[in-house]
């Protein structure tokens, strides 16, 4: 059997994902051996023509997005989300909140129209997307574990628990508990509670849960002392196209 | 020779973020010859209306996953000169540890994984795992060993977690931080030294090409210019934090999303060739030694040379960053709260040198610590007149060689910059017109 073509695309994002991969320098050459990378703009110069996986980065925030996702899903046989930009709009989201005209003003005063731009969108809201792989950034142990998976032909399988059960497997103490902030109880597993474990609070980088019950994670951040507008607000850094004002 | 030449590469390999060159020459005449930034605006300073002090820096590290630290380092600064926030020594100590792990992180990124291709006429750094495995080795346990100095101290080399305004939320312990410190000391100088030497034999494979420009970058007569210092411009000298706008002069072109800024001149250049040229003499030996070994000398007006001088700041930050660790380990590593306290509400200036120049975060802040104002300036931004200019005087100078090779060095002249694309708007697409 010939190595899979692995390809990645990069669209509105802060390429940290791709980065992130860049940094599996001591697995970097064995995963080379599994699959043939035949496009990767920001690593090297080829181009391809078919893909077996296409990692997308990244959201869709312009109309030459459009064209060039699609042009792309056309190519591939398989097309994963990756990152929180791709997956669900991440803090690109954030621009939606604001007045469209606004915001464009805010940055290039009266040459807002020369840049053509629209509101942010996740991948799966422009194509099909078969797999997704969340967090800001992504983390290289989850990459790692869905790249192989596809390769033996198996369905990854994605974490739909709270990133509080992994906070309490690493014995963390409790960010809430501590007087801090955190979206802990609502948000995805799958990071190792990283940011709990280093000291700060859980700001919901991978998406919430499938299941989420919005109004009770609100009652329970109101009894440790937060506004629900606060609360709200805290949740949008990283899915502004989910929660609603 | 009266030719017609027209260039276009869109969306140019090998840098971060989408960008097209376009050179359009008719009749011998240069009509064109420009880096067109085609990256999708990303409206940070939009989005950080309303966030508040806590959130910001979360926010703005995701302008870039490179300069991500950077980012959080000018970041915080603003936010504690705003808010009135005074550091501790020891905070001080670690962030600059982490600049110099992020600047020979990214460093060494781009020179041996993205600009080294070209030295060798191949597309990417993939066939050389096979023609050159003991340097590519070298190359990935540098990278390796700058993003342990990350993932230790601020929890993650991309998107740091501990480092928050007024301190850090978590701390390594002495004997990681004493064990990184060895494994620099060791395997980190010795690979760089290799690594040095590898450069050096390749350092004919540099274009000769030299256009004097204004370099501005952070300079402080205590250390190398990185974390902390003046506003230096190489045609005026110094400037205060404040005065920022003063010498950048943004202005809005049609050709990129990304805005482009001048001072003295029609153009500046920022990045580890504007920090060499302004702070060669805040150098370590080492650091002396190694471009004398690349053949580095100041003044040095060959932008082809900021990647050289990228190596340079590797062996640099790695000699610094052991002492740092030693000063550290020496005072005793405390388990401080961050200080989080506001004693004035207002506006602050935050300025850093990230690995593509100098950057600026300037923010507004309301009695309630919310954002009411955000200006950020990014270096790869404050380059991109400078790079057109330098295609206006390269194109012709290189005009009687083949366009395959003509567009090969103005890829690799747009690449020796290190653009940052994604940063800057916050690039690359060669456009030959024959």
């Amino acid at each position: 059997m010939s190595k899979p073509k692995v390809a990645f695309f990069d669209f509105t994002s802060c390429e940290g994902c791709q980065l992130n991969k860049l940094n599996l320098e001591n697995d970097l050459l064995a995963l080379l051996e599994l699959v043939d990378i035949v496009e990767f703009r920001e690593a090297m110069d080829d181009k391809a023509d078919y893909y077996d996986i296409a990692f997308i980065e990244g959201s869709i925030s312009t109309p030459s997005c459009i064209e060039r996702i699609h042009k792309i899903r056309r190519k591939a046989k398989i097309l994963v989300a990756l990152g929180a930009c791709a997956v669900q709009g991440g803090v690109n989201g954030m621009k939606n909140l604001h007045p469209a005209d606004w915001v464009k003003e805010e940055v290039y005063g009266e040459d807002k129209y020369l840049f053509p731009s629209m509101p942010v969108q996740p991948v799966g809201a422009v194509v099909k997307v078969d797999y997704e792989i969340r967090g800001c950034p992504m983390s290289t142990p989850e990459f790692l574990h869905v790249l192989k998976s596809l390769i033996l032909g198996r369905k990854p399988e994605i974490f739909d628990h709270a990133v509080c059960v992994e906070c309490k497997l690493k014995e963390n103490e409790c960010v809430l508990d501590k007087g801090m902030f955190c979206l802990g109880p609502v948000t995805r597993a799958g990071c190792d509670a990283i940011c709990p474990t280093f000291g700060q609070y859980c700001t919901g980088c991978r998406g919430v849960i499938s299941n989420v019950n919005e109004k009770g994670a609100i009652n329970m951040l109101k009894q440790h002392g937060f506004s629900t507008k606060e609360a709200l607000k805290k949740m949008q850094m990283f899915n502004a196209l989910e929660i609603e004002n | 020779m009266k030719r017609d030449l027209n260039i276009k590469v869109k969306h140019l390999t090998r840098v971060e973020g989408h960008g097209n060159i376009v050179v359009d020459m008719k009749n011998g005449v240069l009509q064109k010859a420009q880096l067109d930034i085609v990256e999708a605006p990303r409206f940070f300073e939009a989005m950080l209306k309303g966030r508040n002090f806590h959130e910001v820096a979360i926010i703005t590290s995701r302008i870039c996953g490179i300069c991500s630290l950077g980012h959080q380092m000018s970041s915080l600064k603003a936010t504690e000169d705003a808010l009135g926030l005074e550091v501790s020594r020891q905070t001080e100590l670690l962030r600059r540890i982490l600049v110099d792990g992020a600047t020979f992180q990214s460093n060494t990124l781009h020179s041996l994984f993205l600009a080294a291709p070209d030295f060798l006429n191949v597309g990417s750094v993939f066939p050389l795992i096979n023609t050159h495995k003991d340097v590519v080795l070298a190359a990935l346990r540098l990278k390796r060993l700058a993003n342990d100095i990350g993932d230790l101290i601020s929890g993650r080399a991309i998107h740091p977690i501990s480092c928050v305004p007024g301190g850090f939320t978590s701390f390594p312990t002495e004997a990681a931080l004493k064990a990184l410190r060895d494994k620099m000391a060791t395997e980190g100088l010795k690979d760089a030294t290799f690594i040095v030497d590898v450069i050096a034999s390749l350092a004919d494979k540099i274009p000769v090409f030299e256009r004097e420009t204004e370099y501005i970058s952070v300079k402080s007569d205590q250390e190398y210019g990185f974390y902390d210092g003046l506003i230096f411009s190489s045609d005026s000298g110094s400037y205060e934090r404040d005065k920022y706008l003063d010498v950048t002069n943004e202005f809005v072109v049609e050709h990129s999303s990304g805005k482009h800024a001048r001072f003295n001149r029609s153009s500046y250049m920022v990045g580890a060739l504007a920090r060499f040229n302004n702070s060669y003499d805040q150098l370590r030996p080492l650091g002396k030694d190694v471009a004398a070994k690349l053949g580095l000398s100041v003044p040095n007006y060959n932008p082809y040379m900021n990647t050289i001088a990228q190596v340079v700041e590797v062996a640099n930050c790695i000699d610094n960053t052991i002492e740092l660790i030693d000063t550290v380990l020496a005072e005793g590593l405390k388990n401080e709260k961050p200080n989080q306290e506001p004693t004035k509400y207002g506006r602050g200036y935050g300025i850093t040198e990230v690995p593509r120049g100098i950057l600026f975060h300037d923010y507004t802040y309301n009695r309630q610590g919310n954002i009411e104002k955000a200006n950020c300036i990014i270096p790869t931004g404050q380059n991109l007149a400078n790079i057109d200019e330098d295609m206006k005087k390269l194109v012709p100078e290189i005009i009687e060689e083949g366009k395959e090779k003509i567009t090969h060095k103005l890829e690799m002249l747009v690449r020796a910059y290190d653009p940052c694309i994604s940063c800057s708007v916050h690039m690359l697409d060669v456009e030959f017109v024959e």
